[in-house]
């Protein structure tokens, strides 16, 4: 039994902003699997919610007419895993998501829930992070869009205003043309777990596969909110494809990554394993864009 | 014949299909709703308590404090048999809800509403003020003088000590030429776990009160809530139904006299207390951590010239089973590696933190973590095979213990590792995993485990069952040992059948026990069920044949001594030739106009023998040392647990019992705040249960050797198969990268520490 103060189901984008609108206190669910949680343990007891998990239009991945990937709001993370736009431009964040808690969980959760949540161990973040994603905002004033990391405002709390809610994930062409990209969840199981730490790498080589012309890496639980390691990219940008070159990448990213000591685990581990995440996931996404590394 | 046999569980397609009742499905809609409100410090005294915004919450009941506790009846909780020895009783130290608050957790009130929800808000409404004194959590820093002392009866907080002396340990370590092997063992505090929650139910009738309860101990659970409420012990009736494990979490008295003190309080309503998850964690009980301290002075050949052993076990806030966990593994200290010189230090030890009781093991899987690992300590040190040199010390052939008389009949030791490492291929990986480089390495490890059957000397060993037949032919069965997802009502079912000589189908064990009903037993605990309950089965199944056939004779003019029981059937045995149905006899002996009889058997058995039972586990791990992550590979547990039951039943048990010390081995560990003694990770997702993807296939080996004191050569199998799992992991990593890791569990924590500290990353 949950406290729940009453349940408003919205039927429309539009009929959901005006639910929004009208209970401003209400807390948006959708699959339930973060909500159901938070209110069982007391913290979002009481609330009223508003159910945008009958709006079918916020579900499902498609191609926008610029190229970009429209991944709806709603949609769920063993759908994203099978969807055949996703396994064939960003295979990744399939695998990302196919992470998440077990399998029950990966049926109801949504990508939509697992950003709006506003934590930094989501599977789903770091790679969206890294594949300099875009997020649909729809509200009573239209919609805006505007990148993943601007999305995030600090833990838990993300740019949501009042009467809005995100509508869709878009990952532009220019973003994923020509990358292949791998995640490597660090947790203390392999299965219904969080990340101690998880990082998304992805990277363009050069048609001979010989140099890396970009290189992207995002991480969550190395900070408050998940985050790139821009000062790394850097490091490893327009230089060859070498073993030196993806150990100086991997040591750089200590330069940018801030984790903290907590109980889950210590500063010193979590950096440790960065590094170490950091050179594997590079590696192996070197492989999947056809480089080779010579040990 | 059925013992022996796979024969499938009795309750399997009820389970299967959803239909087996609990203690949740078996309660009215109408009962009111109970939740335990439960101290934020760790410790202090509850100065006073405002539930008045609480009680004005729509739904709410009632709040009741530990100030409405106003008749004190301190009561015991471990789920012991009692003695009438005062000497011999639990610690009772317990209130169904307190004012002194001794851990971060402790119960300190309990609201009652109508739904669940009011009560949880309720719950939120209630204000408290605390005096807050200092509190101590780690078990050695508990003891020093000027620790924060929990209850007033035991200086430095020590609850028990107790030592074992045998031959001279200082005179013995001046020999010339011993090596010195010394190390500090610790294992985490872990929870049970088990599927179902903690739940009960309490209702009155007339002055009497019935609880029902998830419980592994019925008839205990009577005596204790009868002390804890002050209530004459026959008006109390305690129903236990099938339950979602216990672990031992439920041999020990929970929350049943707190459900039914707020039932009487409630004018006897029917009152439900099902404790959340987050609760079970804190405020049940935990397994005791024990921090243990081993020094081995060996000789050249690679024995043992003498051995000294300190344990500090770790009691929390509570005495609960108090010393009798460390004392058993205490005491298989001297045994399982004999040597002449021995000291023991056993040291119970309360600290500001959540209750330890009984955990499946029951002190042995702490112990054998410390005595497997210093085992392999020593072996590396002096050079020789870890195998060999555990040939060369174990328990002989034809060892007895003078205090129990069990003895060591078979070589059982050198059979379980025969067999284990030609299940494993161990001579090959262990040559081949020797002297690795790089970053992923191989090792494999071996531990045994020491184990025993039940409780006598030590405590009472009872067990009584009533057999009642059927017109048709069937009987019930009624036993006081408990069904609690072992599979002990399959194994009675079998034992009866062929004792009795009648199929299978026509055993109807009643699982459910009633204390108002069901003969006297002290429940599921010390892997007894099977060993004890065979001997009252045995016995009361042969004086039913004997009434049987005595009333067979009547109808039949043939002498008892040339009729048996075969199938169901009477036979003459002289020609085989089938005379009746026992159905027949039984319509006949019920409706009989003449000699009309009620044929049924009840009796006591009182066992006065225990069994060693004895065992290893092998396990292969590959280590990936950037990452400080371990994989097992390769797991194989051989058991000499006796003649087995039932082959498939005890291959389930080993599994469960290997994925528990998989968990205890590698991930699981409960937490405490040091700044305010909360626990940290008090969930299913914080705590590192070990899942499926977790595991490797599992094998379940054994070695039947039948054990000589048992009416069915059996011996006890539920709880072994926890103990030398996490030490051979632990091995294992050692072979592979030459770090012992001293802390359980060996998770990626304690490995990047130690890897670190020996400069491997």
């Amino acid at each position: 039994m949950y406290d729940i103060k009453a349940l408003y189901e919205a039927e429309s984008v539009e009929h959901a902003i005006r639910l929004l609108t009208e209970h401003p206190e209400a807390q948006i669910i959708a699959g339930g699997s973060d909500v159901l949680v938070q209110m069982r343990e007391g913290k979002r007891a009481g609330k009223e919610l508003v159910s945008i998990y009958g709006i079918d239009a916020m579900r499902g991945v498609r191609y926008e007419e610029d190229g970009a990937i429209r991944i709806g709001s709603l949609t769920s993370f063993s759908h994203i895993t099978k969807d055949p736009i996703i396994k064939k431009h960003i295979n990744v964040l399939g695998e990302a998501v196919d992470m998440v808690g077990g399998p029950q969980i990966r049926n109801i959760g949504t990508i939509g829930g697992n950003t709006c949540n506003g934590v930094t161990s989501a599977d789903s973040a770091s790679t969206l992070f890294a594949w300099d994603a875009i997020v649909e905002i729809t509200g009573p004033k239209g919609g805006r869009r505007i990148p993943i990391h601007d999305f995030y405002i600090s833990a838990g709390k993300v740019d949501l205003r009042p009467g809005e809610l995100q509508t869709a994930i878009l990952i532009p062409k220019i973003a994923y043309e020509g990358y292949r990209g791998h995640y490597i969840k660090y947790a203390m199981r392999n299965a219904m777990d969080i990340a101690t730490t998880g990082c998304s790498v992805n990277v363009r080589l050069s048609a001979d596969k010989k140099i890396m012309e970009d290189v992207r890496i995002a991480y969550g639980v190395a900070g408050p909110v998940p985050m790139r390691a821009l000062s790394a990219e850097g490091r490893a940008k327009g230089t060859p494809v070498a073993k030196e070159n993806i150990q100086t990448f991997a040591q750089a990213v200590l330069e940018d990554i801030n984790p903290r000591d907590s109980w889950r685990a210590s500063r010193a581990f979590r950096r440790h394993i960065a590094v170490v995440l950091a050179e594997r996931a590079l590696k192996e996404s070197i492989r999947l864009a056809g480089g080779e590394v010579n040990e | 014949m059925y013992v022996g046999k796979k024969v499938t569980r009795v309750d399997a397609y009820d389970k299967v299909i959803g239909r087996t009742r609990y203690t949740d499905d078996l309660c009215d809609r109408g009962a009111y709703i109970a939740q335990v409100l439960h101290s934020t410090i760790a410790h202090g005294k509850v100065v006073s308590m405002d539930v008045s915004e609480a009680e004005k919450i729509p739904g709410v009941v009632k709040v009741f404090t530990c100030f409405d506790v106003k008749e004190k009846h301190y009561f015991p909780t471990a789920g012991h048999p009692w003695s009438t020895d005062p000497g011999h009783q639990d610690v009772a130290d317990r209130l169904v809800l307190t004012e002194d608050v001794r851990f971060y957790g402790d119960d300190i009130a309990a609201v009652v509403a109508e739904d669940e929800v009011s009560a949880a808000q309720a719950l939120r409404a209630v204000r408290v003020e605390y005096e807050e004194y200092p509190f101590v959590l780690d078990v050695q820093e508990a003891m020093k003088d000027g620790a924060p002392r929990l209850h007033e009866k035991y200086p430095n907080n020590i609850l028990k000590h107790t030592t074992i002396q045998k031959g001279n340990y200082e005179e013995a370590i001046k020999e010339p030429g011993l090596t010195k092997v010394e190390g500090w063992y610790e294992t985490p505090t872990v929870q049970h776990c088990h599927i179902e929650n903690f739940i009960c139910t309490a209702q009155m009738e007339g002055d009497r009160i019935t609880v029902v309860a998830s419980t592994q101990i019925p008839h205990i659970v009577r005596r204790v809530v009868g002390q804890a409420l002050g209530v004459s012990w026959g008006k109390i009736r305690i129903i236990k139904p099938y339950i979602g494990g216990g672990f031992g979490n439920k041999q020990d008295v929970l929350y049943e006299p707190l459900c039914a003190w707020l039932c009487m309080q409630l004018g006897g309503h029917l009152v439900k207390l099902d404790i959340p998850r987050e609760d079970t964690f804190v405020s049940n009980r935990v397994r005791h951590s024990i921090r243990s301290h081993i020094i081995s002075w060996v000789r050249p050949d690679g024995t043992y010239a003498a051995r000294k052993l300190e344990a500090f076990s770790d009691q929390g806030a509570y005495a609960s089973h108090g010393h009798s966990i460390v004392a058993k593994g205490a005491g298989a200290f001297p045994q399982l590696y004999p040597c002449e010189n021995v000291e023991v230090d056993a040291y119970t030890v309360f600290t500001n933190k959540s209750v330890a009781g009984a955990m499946r093991g029951y002190g042995i899987p702490q112990a054998m973590w410390a005595v497997e690992c210093h085992t392999e300590d020593v072996a590396a040190k002096m050079g020789i095979d870890p195998v060999e040199f555990r040939r060369r010390n174990l328990m002989p052939v034809g060892f007895t213990d003078p205090f129990s008389k069990n003895e060591l009949y078979d070589d059982t030791f050198n059979q379980c590792l025969d067999k284990a490492m030609e299940a494993i291929d161990y001579e090959r990986k262990y040559k081949e995993y020797q002297n690795q480089d790089g970053e992923i390495r191989r090792g494999i490890g071996v531990s045994v485990f020491w184990y025993n059957t039940a409780v006598w000397p030590i405590s009472l060993e009872t067990s009584s069952c009533r057999m009642v037949l059927n017109q048709d032919g069937s009987l019930q069965v009624q036993l006081g040992e408990t069904e609690i997802g072992q599979g002990a009502d399959t194994a009675f079912a079998q034992m009866t059948a062929d004792v009795l000589g009648v199929p299978l189908g026509d055993v109807h064990v009643i699982s459910c026990q009633d204390t108002d009903v069901t003969p006297f037993g002290t429940g599921a605990y010390a892997s007894r069920q099977t060993y004890t309950a065979g001997f009252a089965i045995r016995q009361t199944a042969l004086l039913l044949r004997e009434r049987i056939l005595k009333y067979a004779h009547e109808l039949t003019r043939m002498p008892p001594y040339n009729l048996d029981i075969v199938d169901g059937k009477i036979v003459r045995t002289t020609d085989g030739r089938e005379l009746m149905t026992l159905g027949e006899l039984s319509t006949e002996a019920l409706y009989s106009l003449t000699n009309s009889q009620h044929l049924s058997a009840e009796s006591t058995a009182q066992i006065k023998s225990n069994a060693y039972s004895f065992g290893c586990t092998i396990a292969e791990v590959e280590v990936d040392i950037p990452m400080c992550r371990v994989k097992l590979l390769d797991i194989v547990n051989v058991h000499d647990a006796g003649k087995l039951i039932n082959p498939a039943l005890a291959e389930t048990q080993v599994h469960g019992g290997m994925s528990m010390g998989i968990g205890f081995g590698l991930s699981e560990r409960l937490m405490f705040d040091e700044k305010t003694g909360r626990a940290l990770n008090n969930n299913l997702l914080d705590y590192k249960i070990s899942t499926f993807m977790d595991h490797p296939r599992l094998k379940a080996l054994f070695v039947e050797n039948p054990e000589p004191t048992s009416a069915f050569g059996t011996k006890s199998l539920g709880e072994p198969p926890a103990c030398s799992v996490a030490p051979a992991i632990r091995n294992a990593v050692y072979q592979a990268t030459g770090v012992g890791v001293n802390e359980a569990p060996v998770n990626p924590h304690n490995l990047f520490r130690r890897l670190k500290e020996e400069h491997i990353i």
